[in-house]
């Protein structure tokens, strides 16, 4: 029985030994474009050519990343892009959790339908929208200014993050909501002073979602912007190649990873809020 | 009474749609109108300089015919095929290892999950350096441990699609982390009594862990499938559709369109008929969703 009984043990560790190491080198697979790009960020231009490859760069180029940072005019279009992924952060937070508020908390007429019409709308693809937005846009004077990037996200235009913030104040007990009416509260300071204290960790995945959402955006700056002082990260990166007559690998890995760099930053500061988000809008979705 | 509750209801029904004005007015500017305006655009010859001209449905009848169109149906069919499977299964597999007694999850889980927030040109521009036919990682790596001569990837007509499944296979991580989530929501009681009843493991993950899970899939593949059929940055960065078309997807010719030839009315029609395709799928998925995806009774 004893025996029986620790040969099962056995049996297990050994299965988890045998996975884990299957999981590693699924890992190693997974890392190994990440690696390759870093390895190459740091060659001399000649270096990159040679074969067999070394993994390790012979010196190690760290001018490589200032020439490149230098290339593609870093200053502005960091500044460009924090600027606009500030404001549509803000902008998202701002209106979505107004919408899922009502959505969430209040009662009237043709609720179930509007809100079916918000769910209806996370399937529907960008393109469709995109060719009235742009003449739009045209007609109101703002191509290749900001606001095409910005003001559309004071507006709740991403109907996901309504739904997963409806989702979440949703199980904040209605008791609170009817407390705070009997003794006065008006609907917008529960929704101030109560709902949106109690939703920090949701209103962190918002902010983190969108944030993701916003930082690698192509086709709308791509679309909208024109001249080059007003570039994004991602244009800017699109074009690095052609401004520089040919494509420089060692130039091209270093600009990426750093246009990389702030998705990779947050995502391993805040992890537990980018599962979180799965979490509530997976399980109760 | 009865009346001072209607009053109390009417304040609260002016309240929702004072909250709900942001979307209203966004849905009037940016979603709905603009989704009425190129229905309508669909029907017209316009190139925004000069206005709009009706046409019928000319656009359509154009599009139907173009071998181009067809071509870029066709690639994106073929990626949205190749690409959802290998991802939606790649997925359960992974999560259902780490969903097992293993070392260290929560490094693999990082570590999988750390390509679904590396996205858009830089993205692009990594692979078309890893798969770079000459000096790529892949083909050097294949070439030095198996001997083999790599393809082209990229550059050739045959390995183009296979190219771009491989790189949304990188991200399995993003579906793989909601299997996850929805197999450690399924409460343990059940795995124990089926052991209690003999059940193997692999009769426990057939008969408890898949039915479970079931809407958890059923909602990779219509996301999946969305995503998939809108693909757009790595063929604008990498092939810029080539070589001979071989990667000219959908949303590629309707940018091609829409923003180099401004046929904002042709553009606008292949934007519907997108619009109508995904829909189509969609519903159709629904459809058969409910031969196969478990919902736990409503109380």
């Amino acid at each position: 029985m004893t025996v029986n009984y620790t040969s099962k043990k056995v049996r297990q560790k050994i299965i988890s030994i045998l996975l884990t190491i299957l999981l590693a080198l699924v890992g190693i697979i997974v890392l190994l474009p990440i690696l390759w790009m870093l390895s190459t960020s740091l060659k001399e231009q000649g270096q990159v050519f040679i074969m067999p490859p070394k993994w390790i760069p012979h010196p190690i180029q760290w001018s490589n990343y200032p020439k490149a940072l230098d290339f593609m005019n870093v200053k502005i279009v960091y500044r460009n892009t924090i600027l606009i992924t500030s404001i549509d952060i803000l902008g998202t937070i701002i209106s979505s959790t107004l919408v899922a508020f009502a959505f969430a908390r209040l009662r009237a007429p043709g609720k179930e339908v509007l809100f079916l019409i918000v769910l209806s709308t996370i399937m529907l693809p960008q393109q469709v929208v995109l060719i009235p937005q742009f003449i739009l846009f045209k007609l109101l004077g703002w191509v290749d200014t900001f606001y095409p990037l910005t003001i559309p996200f004071f507006f709740a235009t991403t109907p996901f993050l309504i739904f997963l913030l409806r989702q979440f104040f949703m199980t904040i007990p209605i008791e609170m909501d009817e407390a705070a009416r009997i003794d006065g509260c008006s609907y917008f300071q529960i929704y101030a002073r109560i709902i949106l204290p109690l939703s920090k960790p949701a209103l962190g995945i918002v902010a983190i979602q969108s944030f993701m959402n916003n930082w690698n955006e192509f086709i709308r700056p791509l679309i909208f912007i024109n001249s080059a002082s007003k570039y994004t990260v991602s244009v800017a990166l699109a074009n690095f190649s052609s401004d520089y007559g040919m494509t420089p690998w060692n130039l091209l890995m270093a600009a990426s990873l750093v246009a990389l760099l702030p998705c990779i930053i947050l995502f391993f500061f805040a992890q537990r809020y980018l599962i979180q988000g799965i979490v509530i809008t997976g399980l109760k979705g | 009474m009865g009346v001072k509750r209607g009053k109390l209801a009417r304040q609260e029904i002016r309240a929702f749609y004072l909250f709900l004005s942001p979307w209203i007015i966004g849905m009037i500017l940016f979603t709905g109108g603009p989704l009425i305006a190129s229905l309508l655009l669909g029907f017209t010859s316009y190139d925004i300089v000069k206005p709009p001209v009706w046409c019928g449905f000319s656009n359509y009848k154009e599009i139907f015919s173009d071998k181009i169109f067809i071509k870029s149906l066709e690639v994106t069919v073929k990626y949205v095929m190749g690409a959802v499977p290998l991802t939606v299964i790649g997925a359960l597999i992974l999560a259902t290892i780490l969903n097992q007694k293993v070392y260290g999850l929560s490094i693999w889980r990082t570590i999988y999950y750390l390509p679904v927030v590396t996205t858009g040109v830089a993205v692009a521009l990594l692979w078309s350096w890893v798969l770079n036919p000459d000096f790529g990682i892949v083909n050097t790596l294949l070439q030095r441990l198996f001997g083999i001569r790599g393809p082209e990837w990229f550059y050739s007509e045959k390995w183009a699609i296979p190219s771009f499944i491989l790189m949304s296979i990188w991200g399995v991580g993003g579906p793989m982390l909601i299997y996850l989530g929805g197999m450690q929501g399924i409460p343990t009681q059940l795995y124990e009594a089926a052991e209690i009843d003999g059940a193997s493991w692999w009769q426990s993950y057939i008969h408890i862990t898949l039915p479970l899970i079931s809407p958890v899939i059923f909602y990779n593949v219509v996301t999946a499938m969305i995503g998939t059929f809108q693909v757009f940055i790595p063929a604008f960065i990498i092939t810029q559709g080539g070589p001979n078309y071989a990667s000219y997807f959908y949303v590629l010719n309707l940018f091609r369109h829409a923003f180099q030839y401004y046929h904002m009315g042709y553009a606008s029609a292949l934007a519907w008929i997108l619009f109508v395709l995904v829909l189509v799928l969609t519903v159709i998925a629904f459809r058969i969703s409910k031969y196969w995806v478990y919902y736990e009774e409503q109380r």
